[in-house]
């Protein structure tokens, strides 16, 4: 069988020893396959609601993380569904790593029964209870306590798993992290706080947001390390010196250097606040999914006409499913009342008019 | 003039803040990028930074920063790209500047607005469409104002700002680019609207119809329905929700005998209810000639769906058929 080496870049740790870093990865022509399947299905499922939210077919709130899969992908190679994962509204690629299918992603965007929450949660909140994945919370910060929290039910259920919390550099700044963090730490919780920094909160630079960018150093006593998360095979080998960390000795506080190349959501453009030469430069030299696609093409474990045909077979599926969820019903008008308390007792639901209220 | 109410909110901030130099407007994207909903478009070109301030994503610490500005002697204008993320830092406004004046025998006091996006949106789903009108006018020491067109944005905006207590102001995104015709005098640098005050936005003799923001129009709406069948209602615009201008709604009662309050908040202790205990605590009880019918949204979280999203919410059709109840018809 054969197996690949790979040098990984240089990172940057806070009371933390570096020597206890790989260097290197190891992988294979399968895993890389499905590295590259996974995170160009993200970026397909993407570019396509881009396309559906132009269209006015997907509402509100729409965050894209085009520029960042080699996260959602690699964090997912270095753990399993038995950790506990929360993040914030940035959330279509988790939902993917997580178990969801596109066509799930898609009704929920599309307002569909169908959809992952049966079309009440919408873009910002995907959740698989199955697999752990907690969420989809839209409020700036809020998921970090929460995260911790569910790194507390691990440890008191003496769980050999992790919580891995995902927050910005945006929400860095937020106070309930800093609360959250002091308890993980005095309370040796396995709690792996995770900084997608990817320059900018909303329309603002970190340098306008944050006195201290060091992010990994946030933690305060908690050790920090910070990676080039661009660099799917840094992000698999930090996960899974995390998870073991985690479980023998508690909170570590992960710094994952990336860049959005969209907006911060649908309404932002993106382009007032940097220049699209910024944007462009990172794609050129640091595109998750070239990079691997550049190590199979290098080692020859694909043909560049093999790598088209899967790319064009991921991206009609992906089409397929968007416009099959279109298809799919709409929530029906007593789904309205439905879901606010479990079904094992029924509790009078107050609707508009009084009349139409429902024992639920 | 034709205005929107965003060019309405905009306009008066940018007049009180160039006539007051002790206010300024500090909040989240409101300076370089104009503000998320552009509503503080152009204001840090013209004003500049010592005036608008941008803060990081930290709801507890600026809102506790501009709460101690307000205690120094300064009039902040506290933006929340919406309410939903003064959750966040609801401690100050009601235990750090409501509640001071109370608290030290009238010595301390913060002249403060708070002010940004409340109430159910479109599309945004649970965490982000959500109206607080009725958790702020249940604390002492608030003024809870609640506009719903651009005369509304702009007399008690201004007033707001003015007012020596903190006022919370309470904007609606859905209503934000709506243009409304109005008249010249708003234009004026001093058209102040008297805090406390409804406005009778249609008058009528059959029914009375109590709204506030966003539902005072399709409260409007309901009327020129029910005028179609005969039933001439009265649609009170409160624009004020603390304190509240009951004396309008008794008078009104008086003459219609009837009532139906329109909100979009949730049911349970919502403006509704507050205007219904008025009905039992008020000699409007002698005048009714029905039970006042109360409609609100439904009392779940908001759905994102658009196929349940639209029933969510009170629409004109609700507010038609809860008034032909009250009449009897």
């Amino acid at each position: 069988n054969f197996t690949l080496t790979v040098k990984l870049p240089p990172v940057t740790t806070h009371k933390f020893d570096a020597t206890l870093l790989p260097t290197e990865a190891v992988t294979s022509k399968e895993e890389l396959m499905k590295y590259f399947n996974d995170m160009f299905t993200i970026r397909r499922i993407e570019i396509t609601s881009d396309a559906y939210y132009k269209n006015a077919e997907i509402r509100g709130f729409c965050h894209l993380c085009d520029g960042q899969e080699g996260i959602y992908v690699g964090m997912e190679a270095g753990v399993t569904h038995d950790d506990c994962l929360i993040t914030a509204y940035r959330d279509h690629g988790q939902a993917f790593m997580r178990g969801e299918t596109p066509h799930a992603i898609f009704a929920e965007m599309f307002g569909k029964i169908t959809g992952t929450s049966k079309g009440k949660g919408g873009s910002m909140h995907f959740y698989n209870k199955t697999t752990n994945f907690y969420g989809g919370n839209g409020i700036v910060g809020a998921q970090v306590p929460v995260g911790v929290g569910l790194a507390f039910a691990l440890k008191y259920q003496k769980k050999p798993n992790i919580s891995m919390i995902m927050y910005g550099d945006g929400a860095a700044n937020q106070g309930q992290i800093a609360e959250a963090a002091n308890i993980a730490a005095l309370w040796k919780l396995p709690a792996i706080f995770i900084c997608e920094n990817n320059k900018y909160g909303m329309g603002t630079a970190i340098e306008r947001a944050s006195a201290n960018t060091d992010f990994y150093t946030r933690g305060d006593t908690i050790p920090g390390i910070k990676i080039e998360a661009q660099n799917i095979l840094a992000v698999r080998e930090t996960m899974k010196l995390a998870k073991k960390w985690g479980v023998e000795h508690g909170p570590l506080w992960l710094e994952f250097s990336t860049y959005r190349y969209r907006g911060h959501s649908m309404s932002d453009p993106g382009v007032s606040y940097r220049n699209k030469e910024e944007i462009d430069k990172v794609r050129a030299t640091r595109d998750p999914i070239e990079y691997v696609k550049h190590l199979i093409l290098d080692n020859k474990l694909a043909s560049e006409a093999e790598i088209e045909d899967i790319q064009d077979k991921i991206k009609d599926d992906v089409n397929k499913a968007a416009a099959e969820a279109k298809k799919d019903p709409v929530p029906e008008a007593k789904e309205l009342l439905t879901d606010v308390f479990s079904h094992n007792r029924k509790y009078l639901i107050r609707n508009v008019e009084l009349k139409d209220s429902a024992l639920i | 003039v034709s205005m929107t109410v965003k060019e309405a909110i905009n306009s008066a901030m940018d007049e009180e803040i160039t006539r007051d130099s002790r206010v300024f407007l500090i909040g989240e994207e409101v300076a370089q990028y104009n503000g998320a909903y552009k509503v503080s478009k152009d204001l840090w070109a013209k004003h500049g930074s010592n005036r608008i301030w941008d803060t990081p994503i930290t709801e507890a610490g600026f809102t506790g920063i501009a709460a101690g500005a307000s205690l120094g002697g300064l009039k902040p204008i506290c933006e929340f790209m919406t309410f939903n993320f003064a959750m966040q830092s609801i401690d100050h406004i009601v235990n750090s500047t409501a509640k001071i004046r109370y608290m030290s025998g009238g010595k301390i006091h913060g002249s403060i607005v708070f002010r940004g996006i409340n109430g159910p949106a479109a599309g945004v789903a649970a965490q982000h469409s959500q109206c607080f009108a009725s958790w702020y006018s249940s604390v002492p020491g608030l003024i809870v104002l609640s506009p719903y067109d651009p005369e509304d944005a702009r007399g008690l905006l201004k007033a707001a700002i003015r007012e020596d207590e903190p006022v919370v102001f309470l904007e609606n995104e859905i209503m934000y680019n709506k243009k409304f015709d109005c008249d010249d005098k708003i234009l004026d640098k001093d058209f102040i609207l008297p805090i406390g005050k409804a406005k009778i936005m249609r008058q009528g003799k059959d029914i009375t119809i109590v709204a506030h923001s966003r539902m005072v129009g399709v409260s409007l709406e309901a009327a020129e329905e029910l005028a179609k069948k005969g039933i001439e209602a009265e649609v009170i615009n409160l624009r004020t929700l603390k304190p509240l201008d009951t004396e309008t709604i008794i008078n009104s009662v008086k003459k219609t005998n009837r009532i139906v309050s329109v909100e979009d908040g949730w049911p349970h202790g919502g403006i509704g209810a507050e205007i219904c205990a008025l009905m039992m605590e008020s000699e409007a009880f002698d005048y009714l000639d029905a039970p006042l019918e109360r409609l609100t949204s439904a009392d779940v979280p908001a759905p994102y769906a658009k196929s349940l999203e639209e029933i969510f919410t009170p629409r004109a059709v609700n507010v038609v058929n809860a008034c032909l109840r009250v009449c009897n018809k």
